[in-house]
């Protein structure tokens, strides 16, 4: 052993090979706890969506493997929603299904895609499904449309897990529950989540209690946000707003003084 | 009078950096530019059928990604030419004949590609802001037009929808990282280009490091966590994690496209890790170079 040392510290060629590879490592050690503070930075900001294990490689396939492990995978996202779009137009749904489960896969924190994938199930196959010839029997028909709802429902409620800081996709849950399960405390609730998200659209806080006031037994809690909401001003008094509070007054027997004073003509404006 | 001879000199290597600059056009590297291009004109074209956001989001997908992977692409193929070539060509027993340290002529070489990547990476940054203002102001044209009988408070939330899908300022901050990523591969090739024998060798080698790199987290994450491995595979793992770089962290462009915000310590501490990856890298150059038979 001693020997080997002695006639590598005697050629200076080897002894700077193994300096390089003494600093090599020496560096390796010293920069681990800068990246590994960066991982976790990222994954608090919910970056690296896409990391690379087993449980990935099955899920994108070789081409959406290769794109992760090169840096490039955006590039390859896109290419499977192009290809995506297509089966779209020939109503190939699985295929749109397939696609779109690698797409959200590889790119989970582009709010577009998990949107699409579920407004491509529960609203455009769905509707395919129950309209399918192919198909005689009803109950088998309106299984497939509720299998597609709950495909649609799923994709959203996994993009509000990668994003859920994006008022976008807790209104489309919202629309979700609205227009295809009719069920307006839960609309009302994704409404109401999504308006109090920075960048929310002025109008998820009214669609709130526009949903509230479906309800059967909450039409005081809907009221009350509706009044609140009416006595902001001018801006707030769209003839829905005024629509339902009048509704809900009717309903909940209010005493004429304490009605809204709109007429009928206001809401015709 | 003839100046004393200093160690360091900076006209020395602003010289072998201009010259090194000089060469690298020569040898017609802006065709890379061409190709940007034609992806920014090709992208816009096939992309007619789309939705605005969807046409947006690939318009900058493709953009970004054609970026980082172009300038990645120039960094490594232009450093690993850079010493070879020299000693084919004989230029550098020129150079290092008079008394230009290695040090030097090293940090010039560098320093040139680096002058190259920031200009090919301002030009792109130029053609890819020209695109997308241009695809905004026609957009926020056609939607002002379309809604022009639509009530204000919709108006005003669809021009903020439009807004929104182009301009995100924090694709800025994600194209100073896509260049310090290129920065970082071309110090690292030329690391590489120094006790390699051959051009060929040189780029197989930093293809092979580009691809690991961006496993390199996740070799780290199984290394670090315990009982998950064998012994033999743990040491494989230890070796990616300690002498490869994290070229995940520099992926942050992916997610700024989704519409995420990149903290102002996040970008401080990814561009302070690829500065000290892009020093270390260079003077390890510098160790091998002054060992290097010429």
């Amino acid at each position: 052993m001693m020997r080997f040392v002695c006639r590598v510290l005697g050629r200076r060629s080897d002894l700077r090979l193994v300096l390089v590879l003494v600093l090599v490592f020496a560096f390796g050690i010293l920069k681990l706890p800068a990246e590994r503070a960066l991982s976790v930075q990222h994954r608090q900001l919910h970056f690296r969506g896409a990391e690379l294990n087993l449980d990935l490689r099955e899920q994108i396939g070789q081409v959406g493997f290769v794109a992760v492990l090169s840096g490039f995978r955006s590039i390859v996202a896109d290419l499977f929603f192009v290809q995506a779009h297509v089966a779209w137009e020939r109503t190939e749904w699985e295929r749109v299904l397939f696609l779109f489960r690698e797409i959200t896969t590889l790119q989970p924190r582009a709010v577009l895609f998990w949107d699409m994938a579920a407004w491509h199930m529960a609203w455009n196959a769905s509707v395919a499904a129950m309209n399918d010839r192919t198909q005689p029997r009803l109950a088998l028909r309106v299984k497939a449309q509720r299998e597609y709802f709950a495909l649609g429902k799923d994709f959203l409620e996994r993009g509000i897990k990668n994003n859920p800081d994006k008022p976008q996709l807790y209104e489309s849950l919202a629309r979700l529950y609205r227009d295809k399960y009719q069920d307006h405390a839960c609309a009302s609730e994704f409404y109401a989540k999504a308006a109090l998200l920075p960048g929310a659209p002025s109008y998820d806080k009214r669609f709130s209690a526009y949903e509230l006031s479906y309800c059967a037994g909450r039409e005081r809690e809907a009221y009350e946000r509706l009044r609140q909401l009416y006595d902001k001003g001018e801006a707030e008094r769209l003839p829905t707003l005024i629509a339902r509070l009048k509704f809900l007054e009717e309903k909940l027997d209010t005493p004429p003084d304490q009605r809204i004073q709109e007429n009928v003509d206001s809401l015709n404006r | 009078m003839e100046g004393r001879h200093r160690i360091f000199s900076i006209t020395r290597v602003f010289a072998i950096t201009t010259n090194t600059l000089t060469e690298l056009t020569r040898q017609k590297v802006f065709y890379i530019l061409l190709i940007f291009a034609l992806l920014l004109i090709g992208s816009s074209i096939f992309m007619a059928r789309l939705t605005f956001q969807q046409e947006l989001q690939i318009l900058k997908d493709v953009s970004l990604g054609a970026m980082s992977i172009l300038t990645s692409l120039l960094a490594i193929v232009a450093t690993a030419r850079l010493i070879p070539q020299d000693i084919e060509e004989r230029t550098i027993y020129t150079i290092l004949a008079k008394p230009v340290p290695r040090f030097e002529y090293l940090l010039g070489k560098l320093a040139g590609v680096l002058l190259l990547l920031a200009i090919s990476i301002l030009i792109m940054s130029a053609m890819f802001v020209a695109v997308l203002y241009v695809r905004e102001q026609t957009l926020l044209h056609q939607t002002l037009q379309q809604m022009s009988a639509a009530p204000r408070e919709q108006l005003d939330d669809a021009l903020r929808a439009v807004r929104c899908s182009t301009f995100n300022i924090d694709i800025f901050p994600g194209i100073a990282i896509i260049y310090l990523k290129a920065c970082l591969l071309a110090s690292l090739t030329l690391f590489v280009s120094t006790f390699a024998s051959t051009n060929i060798f040189t780029l197989v080698v930093m293809v092979c490091i580009y691809f690991i790199g961006h496993l390199q987290a996740t070799a780290r994450e199984y290394w670090l966590q315990e009982n998950v491995a064998g012994f033999l595979t743990r040491i494989f793992l230890a070796l990616v994690a300690l002498i490869l770089p994290d070229l995940q962290a520099f992926n942050v462009i992916d997610d700024i496209v989704a519409g995420a915000a990149v903290p102002f310590a996040l970008f401080a501490k990814t561009a302070v890790l690829g500065v000290f990856y892009i020093t270390i890298y260079t003077l390890l150059a510098t160790f091998v170079f002054y060992g290097k038979e010429l």
